[in-house]
């Protein structure tokens, strides 16, 4: 039997599998490697950065929800240059391959934190993260609106060159996320990630007040991955040849195939490393034994397969 | 490799025991050799509601006590409150059920090198670890006094083989239903100075943590508590347990209670910026 070819590619950048961490969801790569070597998955995407070190929101940052979580930690990092020094250069280190993701009040802060990471050495990729939810100010959330999304992209396009691959990060909380899709890919970007969290609240039957500090947070969890498969599915049906990195909800390799399906070439696991310290690796197998029993020679065939027409087999 | 929780391991661990003590469950959980890294102070991470649960987070739980015997090994025992979903969950496993463990993870309580006068702090189901504590503290040949309270007689965790490991144990309860009525932190600031104490442990409900570390302010009593904060991962990814807490230089940062704690310096937590949103 012939071996299944499991790379993936985002632009010009190569991984030996598709499966990742989630931005925000691995902190500096330390904490997961005590569990399993970094190496053996596709790639971390490290924690979304600021050029300041951020505190975050306010306590209680997070509450269980049936499936899922709401998270509201509102970007607490140690900032560009503490990042560069100490959580980049171990990562560098371990020889991870790295997504930085960075994260902005505007879009000049965008373009100066991707002039930072420019001509840094052992840089797969930049995600732009332009969908947290978890901002003072919903006009941070760029992705919101096509013009605002444009402006950060071909800021960080222009002040990067054209080497890096740019993955554009969006949210599901739009009318029409293949507009803003388009929109990202002409002004510069090479990938999309989706989905960020859904903006979400819960209220405390106790204190009958919103229950996070931030009053509202981000719905991740298996909650969360029809929405995902949705706004992939979309997205890729519109723009069949822009790479797109998925995610939501995945905890199963079946979840990660469902993914891929819509027309993920790769796939990030966030809320279920937290239930399980080493599921990236459970995923990462089970979606290997999956590409193999289908028949699949590569994981390549598999990205969009949901999109084939009606009359093709299988 | 990276230093943080590195005597950490992920396992199927069967139960062997699961006893109603009270209005909890004192549950014992067989780890095997892991048992020799997990020290008083330390948690344990359980995945709860089985395959295709609803609940997707681990719960956090204390290690209470370590044992080793010749049926099961090494052991690992916690004390359950089953108030919520997973804890119940938890609560109504049977003896040789395996559960998805990750262990031991955080901060351990800091064991000195010479024999000092310790006084123990416990709220509710918060003095378990401490038993475990004491009989370490004895060993150092430590003076041990304890201090356990709650709201009412029934949330008080006293195992009876607990008592031998202190010089002392005086019991408070707010209704009065069992021990002394009122506050445990009420004797405290009398008995640091008729003990000499040099050390308070704590554990307990973080009210009670900040009016330990209130009536300690500006002494020299060291003051070493574990902390309860909600935690999605216990394994510091995912950012949410954070407390607001100095550094020598008197900057204040938002540290993870799950790898910088549980156990903290009480003197260095900023207790009135707990759930405020910090400035840096």
């Amino acid at each position: 039997m012939s071996q299944l070819d499991f790379s993936t590619t985002l632009g010009n950048a190569w991984f030996p599998t598709p499966i990742f961490t989630a931005s925000g969801c691995a902190s500096s790569g330390k904490e997961l490697a005590q569990f399993f070597d970094l190496r053996d998955m596709g790639a971390i995407v490290t924690k979304s950065i600021m050029t300041k070190p951020r505190a975050g929101r306010a306590t209680p940052r997070m509450a269980e929800t049936p499936s899922g979580m709401l998270n509201s930690i509102g970007l607490q990092g140690p900032g560009i240059d503490a990042f560069l020094a100490n959580d980049l250069a171990w990562l560098v280190e371990q020889k991870a391959r790295i997504i930085v993701s960075i994260a902005g009040e505007t879009a000049e802060e965008f373009a100066s934190l991707a002039r930072r990471l420019r001509g840094v050495a052992g840089i797969s990729a930049l995600e732009v993260n332009i969908s947290c939810p978890n901002v003072e100010n919903r006009g941070m959330v760029f992705a919101c609106h096509l013009e605002s999304a444009q402006t950060v992209i071909e800021g960080v396009r222009r002040t990067i060159g054209g080497d890096l691959p740019i993955i554009a990060k969006l949210s599901p909380d739009v009318t029409d996320i293949v507009s803003i899709a388009r929109g990202v890919i002409d002004a510069g970007a090479d990938g999309l990630a989706l989905i960020n969290t859904v903006l979400g609240m819960v209220i405390n039957p106790n204190t009958m007040r919103p229950h996070l500090g931030g009053r509202t947070g981000g719905l991740s969890g298996p909650a969360i991955r029809p929405i995902a498969v949705r706004a992939i599915y979309q997205v890729h049906e519109a723009l069949p040849k822009v790479p797109i990195l998925g995610m939501g909800g995945v905890s199963s390799g079946a979840d990660a195939f469902e993914l891929i399906l819509a027309g993920a070439s790769a796939v990030s696991v966030g809320t279920a490393s937290f239930g399980n310290p080493t599921a990236i690796m459970k995923i990462q197998n089970e979606l290997r034994q999956i590409l193999t029993d289908k028949g699949f020679s590569s994981l390549r065939e598999a990205v969009g397969f949901a999109h084939r027409p009606e009359s093709s087999v299988r | 490799m990276a230093g943080i929780n590195r005597s950490a391991a992920q396992l199927l661990a069967t139960i062997v025991g699961n006893k109603k003590v009270g209005q909890y469950h004192q549950i014992l959980i067989s780890v095997g050799d892991l048992v020799a890294q997990c020290k008083p102070g330390n948690f344990v991470a359980i995945s709860v509601g089985g395959l295709n649960s609803k609940m997707v987070l681990r719960r956090a739980f204390a290690i209470s006590r370590t044992t080793t015997s010749p049926q099961y090994g090494g052991a690992i025992e916690l004390i359950v409150a089953p108030f919520g979903n997973g804890s119940s969950w938890l609560c109504g496993l049977a003896e040789g059920e395996q559960i998805d463990i990750t262990l031991p993870l955080g901060t351990a309580f800091g064991i000195p090198t010479t024999s000092v006068n310790a006084l123990l702090v416990g709220g509710g189901y918060g003095s378990a670890p401490l038993f475990g504590l004491a009989e370490v503290l004895k060993e150092r040949g430590c003076r041990v006094d304890m201090l356990l309270g709650a709201s009412t007689g029934a949330k008080i965790y006293a195992p009876l083989e607990g008592k031998r490991s202190v010089n002392s144990l005086r019991i408070f309860t707010e209704d009065g239903s069992m021990g002394e009525t009122g506050r445990i932190t009420a004797p405290i600031a009398q008995l640091v100075s008729e003990l000499q104490i040099d050390v308070i442990y704590s554990c307990g409900p973080m009210a009670m943590l900040k009016a330990i570390s209130e009536i300690l302010a500006g002494g020299d009593v060291v003051h070493q508590c574990a902390v309860e904060e909600a935690m999605a991962c216990g394994i510091g990814i995912c950012m949410t347990c954070v407390l607001p807490v100095k550094d020598e230089t008197g900057k204040i940062s938002n540290l993870r209670s799950c790898i910088d704690g549980p156990v903290m310096d009480g003197a260095a937590i900023e207790w009135d910026l707990v759930g405020k949103t910090l400035v840096l």
